[in-house]
């Protein structure tokens, strides 16, 4: 089987058309992070406080937004979490404040704001972590332990935690649903409606981030793309020549900066998964770039009569047949997980789907095109008499290759 | 079958071995429930997959700094007033920021020799500069100071982490968090309820135990009123309390208490959760040889006189000195709870910070989401390793099986790195994975892709597998370092998860180096022995 024999594609020929693709594309992002979305960066990065909720029925939206406003959380953003069915809700406050304390306050204000009728003297079960119910179970003593009470509520309490949490999914619709729990003793799940009522919710997940670590990430993740970028050039540099490290990195600017202008678009978050789904694309771009850089260098070496936008031609159609392969077996990987990772995965692989499409196109549409016309303008500027005059010699490709 | 080709199985079957090793360890039993047992406990999981507290702290250093810089004072106004030297103030003119400088004021011009050799012989640590109007301004030296810092730092780590074991709580990452940012990283696993941990974390436990000079008065007017000219005395300060007993709860108590403190949180030996002569829940505590002496001392010529016991500069109980005491005492009062008793002794046992710390960040994950995510992960990547490893049967025949195998043993290589090194397996770590089988099946293209076009350029299959696979060769260096020089900028900036997704990636590549350039050759070779001269090669 075989997908590419012998294609013979004139792909400089097209460079006009891919960089009006590329340009429609940079643009729109770089209009939406200016004027539209802005860079929607995630919790991780601007800080906030970020509660996850999962509801025992079809949460109403609305209903929650006007239940916040009551509590004074204004204007928080609600949205629904991964699969309708899962009945889950994120609710994300956005910081206004600058003190910690007062991201900490958010997230017990939604519980509290949440928990409606709740009977006097009652605590929720569903939101109660194991050590509330074990000192509940401390002060009842319903098992009637003597000297190791504490080892043994410990465990009692955590087995209902586990049990509610991991096979229950969190949410218990009344607090029989706990008959079925291994190693609970009876008598403590028959002491525990006089001290708890169950909600219809339950808090899965919080994220509280101060506004301080966030600007500290923020600058990190800048520092690590260039740190990355910077990486590329030198070793580029090193092992073909300068420009081709040029290339290269243009060309991985250019993948992320229409990456992250399709976050932007899209309205996604950035978060700090996100932002490694980048920096991988950085290396994996480049994997690309490189293989026909490659292709380049050893050609040149053989085709030495030839105008350099043949061999370029050249090289991106022998290695064509390797680029779709890889892209699209790379690309299959990152479907399944965009598809099937499940919902904390879903910006992460989304950016990796974007990425390996932009990635592929640019190393035959940007990279290698860059080096002709890089080409085509020292071979121009050794024409005219001038002080740099004699740089290239006209007619053999100014770029060579260096020794393997 | 030549020798070397056997010398090269073998290193195969032993890396085999030696990673499935990595992975399993030796399970107890061979069935699939016994393998899982045995592989979740050679690789830890993240705290994004099995439920936890994830925190950042912020240690504020300046705190210790400026207990330096209080000391530094005091010995310089000591020796200042040795040598008789005049001076109109002394202050620390940059509390927020700088906390080490230290402002003197007014010091005639002829004493400028003596000031020098002072600073010099009883502050070495500081250097000194004239400033406009004789004055003179005294600041850490910048080695010192960071010295400092990072010690704070690392002392405030040391704390928290006796305090956390105390809390019981299994396998706890501690550790300093950023680059020089003085922060703290603590990730506590199966924790599903910070506020106690954060509460026993931040307490500062600064215990002292001071002379009380007055009160206890309803507000800071009434205590300085009853002062005999209006004004503190210099050796005395105002400290709040807690209400007196008899009072409504809400009710304000100040104290003046002597500025100095007879002992401190230093001399400590041992606290315990007890009970008062009321039943209510107090703390005890004993005090080491040294503190002992020094309290009997104080007691001794204050017999009739009040001690006050003071707790992160809250006095907690005022009690009469009947006879001298030498070494234990009691905290009380406050309204504790048992469970306050015992975290207080606890605290106290495990030593006082060196600064105060606030929160930056808190992540709780529950464990359902761990779980959600660990079977939406893992069954991606089944999905995904499937899609690949069909489509290279499909799509290279015969050489599809050899870089199956290659895939197969590159992800087995990938897991028992991570066991071997105790790597943590976060859910873009399991990202990792299934990126590193996208991105690993990449070298087995490149050179199929190469030996392809060598046969069509009329190669036989022997010469067409050699010039594949040195052409190719590289190309996969240069890939796989560019990639490895990402993931490696990941790892030094990243943090829990991303950290997690470097570490998987850089394994996975670098076990990809080995099984699709060795392995895969190796398989090529064996085929080819097999052939008659002139056979087609199924690729």
């Amino acid at each position: 089987m075989e997908f590419f024999r012998d294609v013979n594609i004139d792909f400089l020929g097209k460079k006009w058309y891919f960089l009006a693709f590329s340009l429609v594309f940079s643009v729109a992002g770089v209009f939406s992070m200016l004027f539209w979305h802005h860079i929607p960066w995630g919790v991780d990065f601007r800080g906030g406080t970020l509660v996850y909720v999962k509801f025992s029925h079809t949460p109403n939206l609305n209903e929650i937004r006007r239940t916040m406003d009551r509590a004074g959380l204004h204007d928080p953003k609600i949205q629904t979490y991964d699969r309708p069915a899962l009945n889950e809700v994120l609710i994300d406050l956005d910081v206004r404040e600058t003190n910690e304390a007062a991201l900490d306050r958010g997230k017990l204000k939604i519980i509290q704001a949440l928990e409606t009728n709740v009977p006097a003297g009652k605590q929720d079960l569903n939101n109660a972590s194991s050590l509330t119910i074990k000192n509940y179970l401390m002060d009842k003593d319903p098992m009637h332990l003597g000297s190791d009470a504490d080892q043994k509520y410990t465990a009692q309490a955590q087995a209902i935690v586990d049990y509610r949490d991991k096979t229950l999914g969190g949410v218990l619709n009344s607090i029989d649903e706990l008959k079925g729990a291994p190693d609970t003793n009876p008598a403590v799940l028959a002491s525990l409606p006089d001290g708890f009522f169950v909600s219809d919710f339950h808090t899965f997940d919080v994220a509280i981030v101060g506004p301080e670590v966030g600007g500290q990430l923020r600058r990190q993740a800048g520092l690590a793309t260039l740190y990355s970028l910077a990486g590329m050039l030198v070793y580029l540099g090193f092992r073909f020549e300068w420009i081709y490290g040029v290339a290269a990195v243009i060309t991985v600017f250019h993948d992320t900066l229409i990456t992250v202008g399709a976050f932007s678009l899209l309205k996604q978050d950035i978060s700090l998964t996100v932002i490694a789904a980048i920096l991988t694309l950085i290396g994996y771009s480049n994997n690309d770039t490189i293989v026909v850089f490659d292709r380049i260098r050893e050609n040149i070496k053989l085709m030495r009569r030839e105008k350099l936008s043949d061999i370029v031609n050249r090289s991106i159609n022998q290695t064509l047949s390797r680029t779709i392969l890889t892209a699209g077996l790379t690309f299959l990987t990152v479907l399944a997980l965009f598809l099937f990772g499940g919902e904390v995965l879903r910006g992460f692989s989304l950016a990796l789907v974007i990425g390996i499409l932009i990635g592929t196109y640019s190393s035959i549409a940007i990279a290698a095109p860059i080096l002709v016309a890089y080409q085509d303008w020292r071979i121009e500027k050794s024409k005219r008499p001038g002080p740099v005059a004699g740089v290239g010699k006209p007619g053999k490709p100014a770029l060579s290759a260096k020794a393997k | 079958m030549n020798k070397p080709f056997l010398w090269r199985v073998g290193v195969i079957v032993a890396a085999l071995l030696f990673f499935l090793f990595g992975i399993f360890g030796v399970p107890n039993s061979f069935s699939g429930g016994g393998l899982l047992a045995a592989m979740t406990k050679r690789i830890n999981l993240g705290l994004d997959l099995r439920g936890g507290t994830h925190l950042i702290l912020q240690v504020k250093v300046n705190d210790a700094v400026n207990v330096v810089a209080q000391n530094a004072i005091e010995l310089l106004k000591e020796s200042l007033s040795k040598r008789k030297i005049e001076y109109t103030d002394i202050t620390q003119p940059d509390l927020q920021n700088n906390p080490d400088h230290i402002l003197l004021k007014g010091v005639q011009a002829s004493a400028r020799g003596d000031l020098l050799s002072i600073v010099q012989d009883d502050l070495p640590e500081y250097d000194i500069t004239g400033a406009a109007d004789n004055s003179w301004i005294l600041s850490m030296r910048p080695q010192q100071l960071a010295d400092l810092k990072n010690k704070a730092v690392t002392q405030a780590i040391e704390t928290i982490r006796n305090r956390i074991d105390a809390l019981g709580v299994t396998e706890p990452t501690i550790q300093e968090h950023g680059l020089g940012q003085y922060q703290i990283l603590v990730q506590l696993p199966g924790v599903d309820d910070p506020e106690r941990v954060k509460d026993v974390m931040q307490n500062t436990a600064m215990l002292e135990i001071k002379q009380s000079l007055g009160g206890p008065y309803p507000s800071e007017q009434a205590a300085m009123q009853a002062q005999p000219s209006g004004i503190l005395p210099a050796d005395a300060m105002l400290l709040p309390g807690h209400s007196a007993p008899g009072a409504g709860p809400d009710e304000e108590a100040w104290y003046v208490v002597s500025r100095v403190s007879a002992v401190s949180g230093k001399d400590l030996r041992d606290a315990q959760a007890s009970t008062d002569q009321n039943g209510q829940p107090s703390v005890s505590f004993t005090l080491t040889g040294e503190g002992g002496q020094r309290f009997y001392n104080f007691t001794s010529a204050h017999v009739g006189d009040s001690l006050a016991v003071v707790l992160d500069n809250k006095v907690q109980e005022v009690a009469n000195i009947k006879e001298p005491i030498r070494d234990t005492g009691e905290i009380s009062g406050g309204r504790m709870s048992e469970q306050q008793a015992k975290d207080l002794s606890m605290i106290l046992r495990s030593g006082a910070l060196p600064a105060g710390i606030t929160y930056l960040e808190e992540r709780t994950v529950g464990p359902s989401l761990g779980a959600d995510s660990i079977r939406a992960g893992v069954r991606a990547a089944v999905i995904g390793m499937l899609a690949v490893l069909f489509f290279m049967l499909i799509y290279y025949r015969g050489a599809g099986i050899n870089a199956d195998v290659a895939l197969i043993l590159n992800l087995i290589i990938l897991l028992g790195f991570m066991g071997y090194f105790g790597a943590v397996l976060t859910l873009p770590g399991i990202a990792g994975v299934i990126l590193t089988v996208g991105m690993g099946v990449d070298s087995n293209v490149l050179i199929f892709e190469r030996i392809r076009e060598e046969l069509r350029n009329g190669k036989t299959p022997p010469s067409a597998v050699d010039q594949g696979f040195s052409h190719a060769w590289i190309t996969i260096v240069d890939t796989h370092v560019t990639t490895i020089v990402s993931a490696a900028i990941l790892f030094i900036f990243g943090t829990g998860p991303v950290k997690g997704f470097a570490t998987t990636l850089t394994f996975g590549l670098l076990a990809n180096l080995f099984t699709a350039v060795f392995v895969s050759r190796v398989i090529f070779d064996y085929v080819l022995s097999r052939k008659q001269r002139g056979e087609a090669l199924s690729i």
